[in-house]
């Protein structure tokens, strides 16, 4: 039998250390200038455990020296900046905004909608939460109307968006948060791999877009999931992308932060829903 | 405090297994064996039972179905934790009446995610 992991402390020794904070910071300062994230004080020592894979494939030996191949190099930075990026996600995460999202989506058929319902997932990362609304509206038969739902998935990141769709988890990552009998029902199994299928792959529209620099996508949405990205981001920022996101969610529709995050302090533009705890919704609705 | 029955052959397993569930605040009994297992939910059913499949005198598959069969009135929710992790296996295990499935190797992440799934985390 094999044994099951465990969590393990990093093995700080092991690892090429950084040499300064001079290091620590030109590697910081490239996530920020390409992402908005900053690294907390609190999360730096995840930096040399998630960039070894990078020193090793690019036959570096320390930090210090990937730094300054980072600084002149736009391909070299990209990595960095992938390599930071906290892309932590699972499955269902939040279970209940999950239903949440799918009953306002219900109501807007109840509605006698002529137009597709629009979903955007804003920091999808590597498709956790895309493939988990797809899986949702599907099993509630949004699939069977003329118009099931439009969902939109965006990330920073061109490499998390490549894994997202592929639509491949490992064991350990098929495991979070979903369902044995939705496993067995969406994904095959490929080698010690999981692949969601085809069916449930194509239903989302995947595209790389910078919340911090680049415009929403085109058009209005009915909801915007946008969870456990603005905690990276700096006050001014989590406001500029809050009345951002504001200007393309229709009225009636609502937005969806992550469980530690709120609008309130942050912005206007929106408020407290009064029809889904947790969620919010624009605070001036239009006629 | 919720109760876990981890049913294994291996005494690694058990201890992991162990661990984790009582950092996740269960009280924990061990089993060797779905025998073992059955007897000890005919005295006292746990709220939940953590399940390997190939296991000697009594597997886990027979376990489940001995389960079901039983007087006991109230059924705890079952989790396969177990290295047969291929399609068929899980299948069968859904069809039997497994409430969920953890593919070995595990670690606390998986199982709390599993037992959160049934209600028990």
């Amino acid at each position: 039998m094999s044994a099951p992991s465990l969590d393990l402390a990093p093995a700080r020794g092991l690892l090429p250390r950084a040499s300064s904070k001079g290091t620590m910071g030109v590697l910081t300062a490239i996530l920020e200038a390409r992402t908005g994230q900053q690294l907390a004080a609190n999360r730096e020592w995840r930096v040399e455990t998630v960039l070894k894979p990078v020193l090793r494939d690019l036959g570096l030996e320390t930090l210090d020296a990937l730094a300054t191949a980072a600084q002149h190099s736009t391909a070299i930075g990209d990595r960095v900046a992938d390599a930071l990026l906290n892309q932590e996600s699972s499955f269902f995460r939040d279970a209940a905004v999950f239903e949440m999202v799918a009953d306002a989506v219900d109501s807007l058929r109840a509605t006698k909608l002529n137009r597709r319902p629009r979903v955007w997932s804003a920091g999808c990362s590597f498709g956790q939460e895309p493939l988990s609304l797809a899986m949702l509206f599907a099993e509630r038969g949004a699939d069977q109307h003329d118009l099931p739902p439009e969902i939109i998935a965006s990330d920073v990141s061109e490499a998390a968006l490549a894994r997202a769709r592929s639509g491949r988890y490992s064991q350990f990552e098929i495991q979070r948060g979903l369902p044995i009998r939705r496993m067995v029902r969406w994904f095959d199994g490929d080698g010690v791999d999981w692949v969601a299928k085809t069916e449930l792959v194509r239903r989302i529209n995947y595209r790389r877009l910078n919340l911090v620099t680049d415009p929403p996508p085109v058009g209005r949405f009915d909801v915007i999931l946008c969870r456990n990205v603005l905690l990276y981001l700096t006050i001014e920022l989590r406001r500029q992308i809050l009345d951002r996101l504001a200007t393309v969610l229709r009225p009636g529709g609502v937005l969806v932060l992550g469980a530690g995050e709120t609008v309130i302090g942050q912005t206007e533009a929106f408020r407290p829903s009064a029809r889904y705890r947790g969620l919010y919704e624009p605070a001036v609705r239009e006629g | 405090m919720k109760t876990c029955l981890v049913v294994d052959d291996s005494k690694v397993i058990r201890k992991v297994a162990r661990h984790i569930l009582e950092t996740l605040n269960f009280r924990v009994s061990e089993a060797g064996d779905g025998r073992e297992a059955l007897d000890a939910c005919l005295v006292s059913a746990p709220d939940v039972v953590l399940l390997d499949w190939n296991m000697p005198v009594m597997s886990g598959m027979d376990f489940l179905r001995a389960l079901r069969d039983s007087a006991i009135p109230t059924r705890p929710k079952v989790v396969f934790c177990t290295t047969e992790n291929g399609m068929a296996h899980i299948r069968a295990a859904i069809e039997a009446g497994a409430d969920e499935y953890v593919m070995k190797p595990f670690d606390r992440e998986t199982l709390e995610s599993k037992l959160q799934i049934v209600g028990m985390a």
